[in-house]
């Protein structure tokens, strides 16, 4: 196909839907948070690598597995974005756009540098938890099982995530606060416990991203910044605010880099971007985005 | 009208002065270097300290004037190390520029010190273009190169019978030269390229790569990168189970910070060729404690190679009793390197300080008997061996 044999697609598909898992529930997070709270969370980055480091620094410091670190890591780094929301974004939301972006591009240059200061970049060894060593041969690629369980991992969160959202009570608020906080505050219900809520919530799935990518990535001050410049450019494509549009072009831009890697792999670092510009001349809203953001 | 005359004369005298004071001037060390990204690690801040332990071991005076040595973080991108070249040649008076990891960026400032006909003396840029096509009467080069690298590695995997290769190559000037130097060793040795993918700088996935790897027909896959993306690499690789498959992993470029960060579970049986290893006689682990002391990690080898190089600077300029470059250019061609780094090390016209290499292995955990004992020697590459000879690589300033 395409003269490329059919062995090496699969493989390379396969292999771009699980980064595309990684991409969408990182901009399932960022997606939530613009949403609701209009603020660009650009400490996403960081606060994904704190997720890591801080699953690392469970099992270094006090001998706590993947397992627990996956629930664990996610708390502690929400615990300080609950900080964060409640000292310096709260001040911000009738503000313009671009002083929540200001706040929080500071919040992660200073984190990352107070990271790098201690640990260096070159990363802390954090392996793969013993049962999901090894992996399934499945003719066209040998697929590593901690692989497939980012997979099912990152789907599980997106689905949860979107049940809460679409199918919940407490979903039903978020979204009506969206739409007009004002009237949802006359009606009783605490909008700004909602909003400290949601910012607690996207960040706690940008750290559980955090711990999935420990075992295979670097657990470096750095690696917030490789990824999110990625993760941007999916929010953006998919529709700022579509929580929908998100995780579907997460995963479709996971797709495109597969491709590009195979076709014409110096490309890949910028398939992604002239996926955007070329979908926002088109339609400015991004695929799924409401027409009057 | 008195006083007119006086500051008019003051300043007369002032001016001329000037070329005369201008020799007064302190020599200034230029230590530049990536300090916030993916090379961090392996020269950054510990290349800084290792300069200023340098000048302090000197005596901190050359000349009969306080020796200054400034540093800047070039974030690993060749435009802003050459306008940081520029800017501290011109306006700061700094003479000698040092370290410089990033091909790229080693490429630029050695171009612009060849323009400003000031001195660079590159630790921990790799490419052997730099004592090749690009070669400068004010450049040397002091630690290792992409040719020793392969040199070192290819050698040893090609005796043991590994004649196909596959390349995993970072798509900028160093990735590249480190592919060509390697496929020259294995096209002569009757080996062959079997393919090769070309990963932008810096990447962190390598999983597509790794899976067009495994799929080739290599005895050998080839990592033609550093620092992070090799870091990266490995750990993907025994992940993707590429060993089963009765593949060797050859890190043509690793450095001690590297095996630290993957931890030696991971890093375990790697063979790798450098320049330089903390624990390789007493003078070395004298030097290393001291730095540990400093940094709280053993240094790599262009680390240590800033310290050599910095250290036989101050000494031909002490010898030459001038900053003249050149003049110490040719003080420090003259004068054998013989320090903890290197025996009987040589520079040579071209700009190569020619010593001993080394190629080791990493360890596993059990033959690790204490902290940062990561390395087994396997042997000792002679200078002459390790290095590209004289007339091969196609220096303008060497009349063939």
């Amino acid at each position: 196909m395409f003269g490329i044999p059919a062995q090496v697609l699969f493989g390379q598909l396969m292999l771009g839907v699980i980064n595309g898992a990684f991409y969408a529930t990182m901009s399932l997070g960022l997606a939530l948070i613009f949403g609701v709270l209009n603020i660009i969370n650009f400490t996403h980055g960081a606060q994904y690598m704190m997720g890591g480091f801080v699953a690392w620094m469970l099992l270094q410091y006090c001998g706590i597995g993947y397992w627990s670190a996956l629930v664990l890591a996610p708390i502690i780094v929400g615990l300080s974005g609950l900080v964060i929301e409640r000292l310096l974004l709260r001040h911000l939301y009738n503000l313009d756009h671009l002083y929540g972006l200001l706040l929080t591009f500071a919040l992660s240059l200073v984190i990352e540098g107070l990271f790098r200061e201690y640990y260096g970049v070159s990363g802390q060894p954090y392996e793969i938890p013993e049962s999901l060593r090894g992996g399934f041969d499945l003719g066209f690629m040998f697929l590593p099982k901690y692989r497939a369980w980012v997979l099912l991992a990152s789907i599980g969160i997106c689905l949860i995530t979107w049940l809460v959202v679409e199918w919940t009570r407490l979903g039903s608020y978020l979204r009506a606060a969206t739409e007009n906080p004002m009237l949802v505050r006359a009606l009783g219900i605490r909008v700004p416990n909602l909003i400290t809520m949601t910012y607690v919530g996207g960040v706690m799935l940008a750290a559980f991203a955090g711990v999935l990518a420990a075992p295979i990535y670097q657990v470096s001050s750095i690696m917030g910044s490789n990824i999110i410049p990625v993760v941007f450019a999916v929010v953006v494509i998919g529709g700022l605010g579509s929580i929908f549009g998100a995780v579907v072009t997460g995963f479709m831009v996971g797709l495109l880099e597969g491709v590009t890697k195979l076709v014409y792999p110096p490309a890949t670092n910028m398939a992604v971007f002239a996926a955007m510009v070329v979908i926002l001349l088109l339609r400015p809203q991004g695929l799924f985005g409401r027409r009057n953001y | 009208m008195k006083l007119f005359k006086w500051c008019f004369g003051l300043l007369a005298l002032l001016i001329t002065c000037g070329p005369v004071c201008a020799q007064q001037e302190p020599v200034k060390i230029g230590v530049m270097n990536d300090q916030s990204s993916i090379y961090a690690d392996l020269s950054g801040l510990g290349g800084v300290e290792a300069a200023r332990m340098a000048v302090e071991d000197f005596g901190g005076s050359v000349l009969g004037q306080p020796i200054q040595l400034v540093s800047a973080d070039h974030q690993n991108k060749a435009d802003v190390a050459a306008n940081l070249a520029n800017r501290w040649y011109d306006a700061e008076h700094v003479d000698v520029i040092v370290d410089v990891p990033n091909s790229a960026a080693a490429l630029a400032v050695q171009a612009i010190a060849n323009q400003k006909k000031k001195l660079v003396l590159i630790s921990t840029g790799a490419t052997s273009d730099l004592t090749g096509p690009k070669c400068s009467a004010y450049g040397a080069q002091w630690t290792y190169d992409t040719y020793s690298l392969a040199a070192g590695t290819a050698r040893a995997l090609i005796q043991e019978k590994a004649l196909k290769w596959y390349f995993i190559t970072a798509d900028y000037a160093f990735g590249h030269a480190l592919q060509a130097d390697t496929t020259k060793f294995i096209t002569a040795a009757g080996g062959e390229v079997v393919g090769s993918s070309l990963a932008p700088f810096p990447t962190q996935d390598f999983s597509s790569f790794l899976l067009s790897a495994a799929g080739s027909s290599a005895d050998v896959v080839a990592l033609a990168n550093a620092g992070g993306d090799t870091i990266n690499s490995i750990k993907q690789a025994r992940e993707f189970n590429l060993f089963q498959k009765g593949k060797r992993l050859a890190a043509l470029l690793m450095f001690i910070s590297d095996v630290h960060s993957l931890g030696l579970n991971t890093a375990q049986g790697t063979v790798l060729t450098t320049g330089f290893y903390w624990d390789l006689n007493d003078a070395t682990r004298a030097w290393s404690k001291r730095f540990f002391e400093r940094r709280h990690a053993m240094p790599t080898m262009t680390q240590a190679g800033v310290y050599s190089a910095v250290t036989h600077y101050l000494k031909a300029v002490q010898a030459a009793g001038t900053k003249d470059p050149l003049a110490v250019m040719k003080k420090m061609q003259d004068t054998p390197v013989n320090d903890f780094f290197a025996k009987d090390g040589k520079l040579r016209p071209d700009g190569r300080m020619v010593h001993d290499m080394y190629l080791v292995q990493v360890k596993t955990p059990e033959e690790s008997k204490y902290p940062w004992d990561y390395y087994k020697v396997l042997r000792t590459i002679p200078a002459d061996d390790a290095f590209r000879p004289l007339k091969e690589g196609g220096c303008p300033l060497i009349a063939n």
